[in-house]
């Protein structure tokens, strides 16, 4: 990070902590490329945080791409489409990979892909126009939390937000698929930047990037240099290259030195932050109107024989992604969907795709172990890895000890489960499953209450 | 399952770093090696042996007591043979086997395996073995001289002595001999150089913070000063004998009895500074490095209480603001 640009901001307050992961960028070099269309679908109704939709459509329906298959009206929650033409054979629970059970609706394909005739640009005139519109798109974080977008785009003109933080950062190993947007659509990350801070009265948009993708970094400045940005209000930031600089609090504080205080969301400190994905699928939807109906991913790791970044329909089976890419090269001992640092690994491949999947990762014996559990011996490496400021070996005592006020203290619903302690720790303890444990002890306690 | 073979799932991280407490314990060893080479050099092959002979105690009492605990086998994390060394380290070289072997019984069995094994301690094991050993044996403070004899395994004739604390001025070896080692002592203290060079070894290796051990020997030093009223020859005598380099560098270091965070291990530094002051300058005893370290050990859980980091985003004034109110 020694020579920096002109122009180019650095971070306002570095990130404590955090750890230095290998990032097997692999796929970096490789475009985006189309699978052929799946035979049938599975579409689950739950693929953002907050509410799951209920299906709109019934057994034998005939869909088309676009076409809307599951809603509600609860507020945080983001629209279902189908996402391949055909017909609707099923619609029931699924297993999903955390385990938990969720509605869906398979759609065989007919393999014409026909795009629903409901199809059409959506009419912009105001800001409600602008957060109905996002709505209708469908569209949740791709970054991998699968946040509705247009709850976090809601927000009164008055309650004093004023930046706007584009995350390119990609801190996870292995994925790519950010990096190739910026390569491969950059004019809709322009139009979408611009679009959206006219929209929503951004004073600032900084754009966030790693310093380990300089190609991408050109483009950025570009964009962040463009002509119609009069007042220098875009600028890009680089970082330095390190886990987990993308998450959402630690681009909070890169960009403006807020933080963002224990339960609160970063609009609380007058910031929104975007995954640069998904500011260019706004930018394609204004435009068409062509709601999130197929997503860009990265499969990659030691057990895949061709790995790619490929474009596949929502709801696509894992297993059909893996042999698009060659199938495996060797036996596969571990399975992630997302990346290595925050990915649920997976029980097989026979689950769909999510809005908010941005990698598979299959991993070969050698990568795939589990650390051998040893006991603690307070090294406090777990401490000084935790970029939120917590001492995950103490809150481990005061799990053990079942000590919720103590958890309480120790500020347990801060963290956020990037999985830096776990990764530093020598003696391979499973920390964020305790956090995870403390958490859910703190939840069921306050429930009680 | 895929191809009939099960998949391993596990929770985030999936990556996991390649360091584990047997290879930092290994470390450990590394750096203490210049300094038993050093003492081998200075006090002969019985520093060496006696190093040996606490060692193969320490995994021996390990290894029994795991197995009468009916726990899982722990001497793979080379732990003992840390303190083994380290216990060693701070006995004269003179003394008989079966008095190291004693420190040795109470460092593993009743410090550290009685309290959980490693990581549940709450003072160092080998620390407190060594306050045993010279609470129960005088022969600990009769230092053995350089210059026995390289080949004199026979340890109680060896030449003893006062250490340079409480010497008179004309007996006082020369600075440099103080550096490297040669004069009356504990067999792994003396030669500094070596000492600091496993310091270094740890410090690139990120073993340890470097934190400790300049706070620590930093304190001694302002203390000595302003006691010595400047005397700078006095100060850098204080520094460089007793059991101060190596206790900071080594001891005071154990992950398990110092504080985690940045704060508490400046505290926890000051503390052994100025306990170690205290008892040179006003206490009965010639050193006082070891009892300063097992007395901070002892304040550990207090001081990381009250040095723990505010979680992210915690503002102070709201958070106490809400505690008047509460």
């Amino acid at each position: 990070m020694s020579n920096v640009p002109k122009g180019v901001l650095t971070a306002v307050k570095k990130v404590r902590g955090g750890v230095k992961v290998d990032h097997h960028k692999n796929t970096a070099d490789l475009e985006v490329v189309r699978m052929d269309t799946p035979q049938k679908v599975v579409i689950p109704m739950q693929m953002n945080i907050g509410a799951p939709c209920e299906p709109v459509v019934k057994v034998g329906d005939e869909v088309a791409v676009g076409q809307l298959i599951g809603d509600t009206d609860k507020f945080v929650s983001a629209p279902i489409h189908a996402t391949v033409s055909g017909k609707v054979t099923a619609v029931g629970d699924i297993k999903m990979p955390q385990g938990i059970m969720s509605k869906a609706v398979t759609i065989e394909s007919d393999g014409e892909m026909r795009l629903w005739e409901g199809i059409e640009p959506p009419k912009v005139d105001s800001r409600e126009d602008f957060i109905k519109a996002v709505r209708n798109s469908g569209l949740v974080g791709l970054g991998g939390a699968g946040f509705p977008t247009h709850v976090k785009l809601n927000f009164p003109p008055d309650k004093g937000i004023d930046t706007l933080v584009i995350n390119a950062a990609e801190c996870e190993p292995y994925i790519t698929v950010d990096y190739r947007e910026c390569i491969d659509n950059s004019w809709d990350i322009l139009s979408a930047v611009y679009m959206i801070k006219d929209m929503l009265g951004f004073k600032n948009v900084v754009i966030a990037a790693e310093d380990n993708k300089p190609e991408a970094f050109k483009i950025l400045k570009r964009i962040a240099d463009d002509k119609e940005d009069v007042n220098d209000e875009v600028k890009l930031m680089v970082l330095e290259s390190k886990y987990p600089q993308g998450a959402e609090k630690m681009m909070v504080q890169s960009a403006t030195g807020r933080q963002v205080p224990p339960g609160k969301l970063p609009a609380d400190v007058g910031c929104v932050v975007m995954n640069v994905a998904s500011v260019a699928f706004l930018s394609r939807y204004m435009k068409t109107g062509k709601p999130l109906v197929s997503r860009s991913l990265t499969v990659d790791g030691s057990a895949i024989a061709n790995p790619k970044n490929v474009r596949v329909p929502i709801g696509t089976n894992i297993g059909e992604i893996i042999d698009f890419c060659g199938g495996f090269s060797q036996d596969p001992c571990k399975i992630i969907m997302g990346g290595p640092m925050m990915g649920v690994s997976l029980v097989g491949t026979d689950f769909p795709i999510l809005k908010q999947n941005n990698a598979i990762l299959a991993f070969a014996k050698d990568d795939a172990t589990i650390k051998e559990e040893t006991d603690c011996i307070r090294c406090g490496r777990c401490a000084a890895a935790c970029p939120l400021s917590l001492t995950p070996t103490n809150i481990v005592r005061a799990v053990k000890a079942k000590d919720t006020s103590v958890m309480n203290k120790m500020g347990v619903m801060v963290c956020m489960e990037c999985g830096s302690c776990a990764f530093s720790c020598p003696a391979g303890k499973p920390l964020v499953q305790y956090m995870r444990l403390a958490k859910s002890m703190l939840r069921e306690e306050a429930a009680k209450k | 399952m895929i191809n009939g073979k099960m998949l391993n799932v596990s929770i985030s991280p999936h990556l996991r770093t390649t360091v584990t407490t047997r290879r930092i314990m290994l470390d450990v060893i590394i750096a203490l090696c210049p300094a038993l080479i050093a003492s081998t050099v200075i006090f002969g092959l019985r520093a060496l042996l006696l190093t040996l002979v606490s060692v193969a105690a320490c995994v021996f009492f390990e290894y029994i007591m795991r197995k009468i605990l009916k726990k899982n086998n722990t001497i793979g994390d080379l732990s003992a043979v840390v303190t083994g060394m380290l216990l060693a380290f701070n006995c004269p070289s003179g003394i008989p086997f079966w008095m190291i072997i004693a420190g040795d019984a109470f460092a593993i069995i009743i410090v550290k395996q009685c309290f959980g094994g490693i990581g549940q301690n709450f003072v160092n094991p080998a620390i407190a073995g060594r306050i045993f050993m010279l609470l129960s044996f005088g022969q600990m403070s009769k230092w053995t001289q350089p210059g026995a004899g390289f080949m004199n395994l026979g340890g109680v004739e060896a030449l003893t002595g006062a250490t340079p604390l409480a010497a008179s001025a004309e007996e006082l070896p020369t600075l440099t001999d103080m550096l490297i080692g040669m004069r009356g002592g504990c067999l792994g203290e003396t030669c500094i150089l070596a000492i600091l060079a496993g310091g270094l070894y740890l410090v690139i290796r990120k073993v340890i913070s470097p934190l400790i051990p300049c706070v620590y020997i930093g304190s001694v030093a302002v203390v000595m000063l302003i006691a010595g009223k400047g005397d700078f020859t006095y100060t850098a005598y204080q520094l460089l004998s007793g059991g101060l380099v190596l206790g900071a560098v080594f001891m005071a270091t154990d992950y398990t009895t110092s504080p985690i965070s940045k704060k508490g291990k400046v505290i926890f530094a000051i503390g052994c500074g100025l306990i170690t002051c205290l008892i040179r300058l006003a206490g009965s005893l010639p050193e006082g490095v070891s009892y300063s370290i097992i007395l901070m050990n002892i304040f550990t859980p207090l001081i990381e209480r009250l040095t723990t980091p505010k979680p992210f985003g915690t503002p102070k004034k709201e958070k106490k603001a809400k505690e008047e109110t509460a």
